[in-house]
């Protein structure tokens, strides 16, 4: 019989999903058949919809079995790991597998295929060849030559060229330079960089120690999110492994070169993704944006010469040094090159990571890759960039996706988030949403953003409530404008785009709001009416027993009635009803 | 009682000042350990940081209130973090926080009587897939719906209230 390997997916995602009690009833099973074999951890393979996930590595072969259970784990353990039999009714269906097929994974090239806590699995997987390359083999100036070659643009979400960065610290002088990893993941509806820390935490450093190699310094930081605490633990051991290598340390590869790396856990504060309040944090401070020039790359961390990459920016130098620039710009439109990991969620039929060429069209990426929309609803809008970005209509599905096309529709790249809505969705509520988020994140040095914001967030807050007025969206496009020149950093200087694109592209739904005092969605609560047809309602009495204020009355067998004034619109009796007799309006 | 500051052991304190008082920029991680040990920042932690650093106590206080991990009152045994990310909102995370309120009857921010449960509203988890989603404790709950949380509240409150 082949060799049978079985591995289990045990990211944060996998493990909530309760991959931990897969790998128990995988193990339980094996051991209760007498097999030497044991269920082996991987990292996040991305199929975040099919969680908890597991593969069969059976001789060449390699099946997934998705949405595994303590039962669903013993069927595949005796059936097919012990019997030899492929369970084909508990595979994962072609359809799919193409959301794995239609990737190129670059970023995510060992994510959910190695073991992250052991680093002889990633130097099998020609870990730190790519680091010994740079050391031995190239001068710090072409190492930057290469990544200059390949294209690569910071995939935090400005897109800044890193070659142009790295070059520009290397040349600023300063007696001790850093490299800083940003691992602040802050944007809401954005995991592709816990995934790699999670999942592959090698590649981060090894891309770090070559950049570190490139600008001439010996000192890295990653500064983590403290929400993300598997990935701060497997960075540390990660770091350990690499320091008991010799890849990180003194002498590396034999070149009197030292780097080493440390870890400060952020404490929670969007705009330190923000790389000058991201400085500030890591000197202790309230995380505040400075004033640029001077740039961090002459005046940074300690008034020192420092770069700072994202983490997905820097996951990408380890393969582009081993394969060359040239074969990472194969990938990718004219002024986007490479890859690009877009992290699919909301109501997508099939969430979670994926890693693809730029320049694929959104319709591509949602319904070829991402299945299309959960239940087969409509497709209404895909919101890109988080609280920076806007949210792009449905006539804009075929725009190709890179940094330019993606800025063109008033949505930006950022670091890959795609929220995906169907017609249940209030842009106006979505627009009030983010508002609410910079509102509270909003660090209060500009007066622009810290005012501004809060006055866009009542008057779209009021919106919602029917209490709209004429004029209100005249106002949020003037403040919107006024804040974005009036304001420091990225934070506030994008904040209004998710008002300002809802605005331009929804503009039906703020004027049914605000002049017919309706949400067209169902959405916003103050603007519902519930009610119950005549036609339809059997008198079965269980919407007036379920409802909690009492607002239901009426007689067995007859039709009931809501009283509006009690009514305080929790849907209850909607969920309930067994003949759809309740209508919202 | 959840709101009444308590007196705390500032010894415990010691071993943390003595390794990072002297090293510029630590202010943020002295925080973060000295919370790891009470729970929170009480006031005369505080206090005995500034002494051993010679940090103003505002700055300090500054520092404390900027940042959302940091909490100035003790929390519960266990600490909700219900997720407000753009999927969880889109996916009925507002649902499921008035379903935390209707069964312990805490609000984002405070602690139920007993002291086992506090919640609180926080942004992105990065478990957007799994949306709606919820930390407690380090550990991650996904695809909530009303049942499963009445679950995990329920159990947790039975393991709580043994121990």
């Amino acid at each position: 019989m082949a060799e049978m390997r079985i591995k289990v997916g045990l990211g944060s995602c996998g493990m909530a999903a309760g991959a931990r009690k897969t790998q128990e009833a995988i193990d339980a099973a094996l051991s209760a058949a007498g097999s030497a074999v044991r269920a082996e951890r991987t990292g996040c393979i991305g199929l975040c919809f099919a969680e908890p996930l597991v593969e069969v590595i059976d001789g060449d072969n390699s099946y997934f079995y998705g949405r595994v259970d303590a039962a669903k784990a013993e069927q595949i353990v005796n059936g097919h790991v012990i019997g030899g039999q492929v369970q084909h009714d508990l595979l994962l269906t072609d359809d799919e597998m193409a959301f794995l097929n239609r990737q190129q994974r670059i970023v995510l090239r060992n994510c959910g295929v190695i073991d992250p806590e052991n680093i002889e699995h990633y130097i099998a997987r020609g870990g730190y060849q790519a680091l010994q390359k740079a050391v031995q083999d190239m001068t710090p100036e072409q190492i930057i030559e290469e990544i200059k070659i390949s294209g690569l643009r910071g995939r935090g979400g400005a897109g800044f060229p890193t070659w142009f960065k790295w070059d520009a610290c290397r040349k600023a002088e300063g007696e001790q330079k850093y490299i800083i990893c940003n691992a602040d993941e802050g944007d809401p509806g954005a995991f592709m960089d816990r995934s790699v820390l999670e999942s592959d935490p090698h590649a981060l450093l090894e891309g770090m120690a070559i950049a570190a190699r490139a600008i001439g310094c010996n000192q890295g930081v990653i500064y983590v999110r403290a929400e993300y605490p598997l990935s701060i633990q497997r960075l540390e051991l990660a770091m350990a492994d690499a320091r008991a290598k010799g890849y990180l340390g003194q002498n590396i590869f034999g070149s009197g070169w030292d780097f080493d790396i440390y870890i400060k856990a952020g404490a929670g504060a969007f705009v330190c993704g923000e790389e000058t309040a991201l400085l500030a944090s890591l000197e202790g401070e309230r995380g505040m944006p400075r004033l640029k020039p001077p740039f961090p790359a002459q005046k940074g961390f300690w008034q020192q010469p420092s770069n700072i990459n994202n983490v997905e920016t820097l996951a990408n130098v380890a393969w582009i040094i081993l394969n060359g620039g040239a074969a990472y710009a194969e990938f990718g439109t004219e002024t986007s090159k490479g890859t690009k990991v877009f992290a699919l969620a909301g109501k997508i039929k099939r969430g979670g990571l994926v890693e693809v060429p730029m320049g694929m069209t959104l319709r591509e990426i949602i319904f070829e890759v991402g299945g299309g929309i959960k239940n087969d609803a409509e497709f209404k809008a895909v919101q890109m960039g988080g609280p920076s970005g806007g949210c792009i209509p449905a006539s804009l599905l075929d725009t190709p996706v890179d940094y330019e096309n993606i800025n063109k529709t008033g949505a930006i790249m950022g670091s890959g988030g795609m929220i995906v809505m169907d017609s249940t969705t209030c842009m106006v509520d979505m627009a009030r949403f983010f508002l609410d988020f910079t509102q509270k994140e909003s660090c209060g040095k500009c007066v622009h953003c810290r005012i501004g914001t809060k006055r866009m967030l009542e008057i779209l807050t009021r919106i919602t409530k029917g209490e709209g007025k004429e004029g209100d969206v005249e106002l949020l496009t003037q403040l919107g404008e006024d804040i974005k020149a009036g304001s420091l950093c990225g934070l506030g200087a994008s904040a209004p785009n998710p008002a300002l694109s809802t605005i331009r592209y929804f503009a039906d739904e703020y004027k049914a709001h605000i002049e017919d005092k309706t949400c067209p969605a169902h959405s916003c609560r103050d603007l519902l009416t519930y009610y119950i047809r005549p036609d339809k309602c059997k008198g079965c009495t269980l919407c007036s027993r379920k409802c909690p204020t009492g607002a239901i009355s009426g007689e067995l067998r007859e039709v009931f009635v809501i009283d509006q004034e009690k009514c305080i619109k929790c849907g209850n009796c909607a969920a309930v009803c067994r003949f759809d007799a309740v209508e919202v309006k | 009682m959840a709101n009444v500051e308590q007196k705390v052991d500032l010894q415990l304190l010691q071993p943390i000042l003595d390794e990072y008082a002297a090293k510029p920029g630590s202010l943020i991680m002295i925080l973060q350990h000295t919370q790891g040990l009470y729970g929170y920042l009480p006031k005369d932690a505080l206090k005995a940081i500034s002494a051993a650093t010679g940090i103003a106590p505002a700055k300090i206080l500054g520092v404390a209130s900027f940042y959302t991990q940091f909490r100035l009152q003790p929390v519960g045994k266990y600490l909700i973090m219900l997720c407000q990310g753009t999927a969880c909102h889109v996916n009925g995370s507002e649902k499921i926080s008035a379903i935390i309120t209707e069964e312990l009857g805490i609000k984002d921010g405070e602690t139920t009587a007993d002291g086992l449960f506090t919640l609180k509203h926080v942004a992105c988890l990065g478990c957007c897939s799994l949306a709606p989603a919820m930390m407690i404790n380090d550990e991650v709950y996904g695809n909530l719906t009303a049942d499963s949380v009445r679950q995990v509240l329920k159990d947790l409150a039975a393991k709580g209230g043994a121990e």
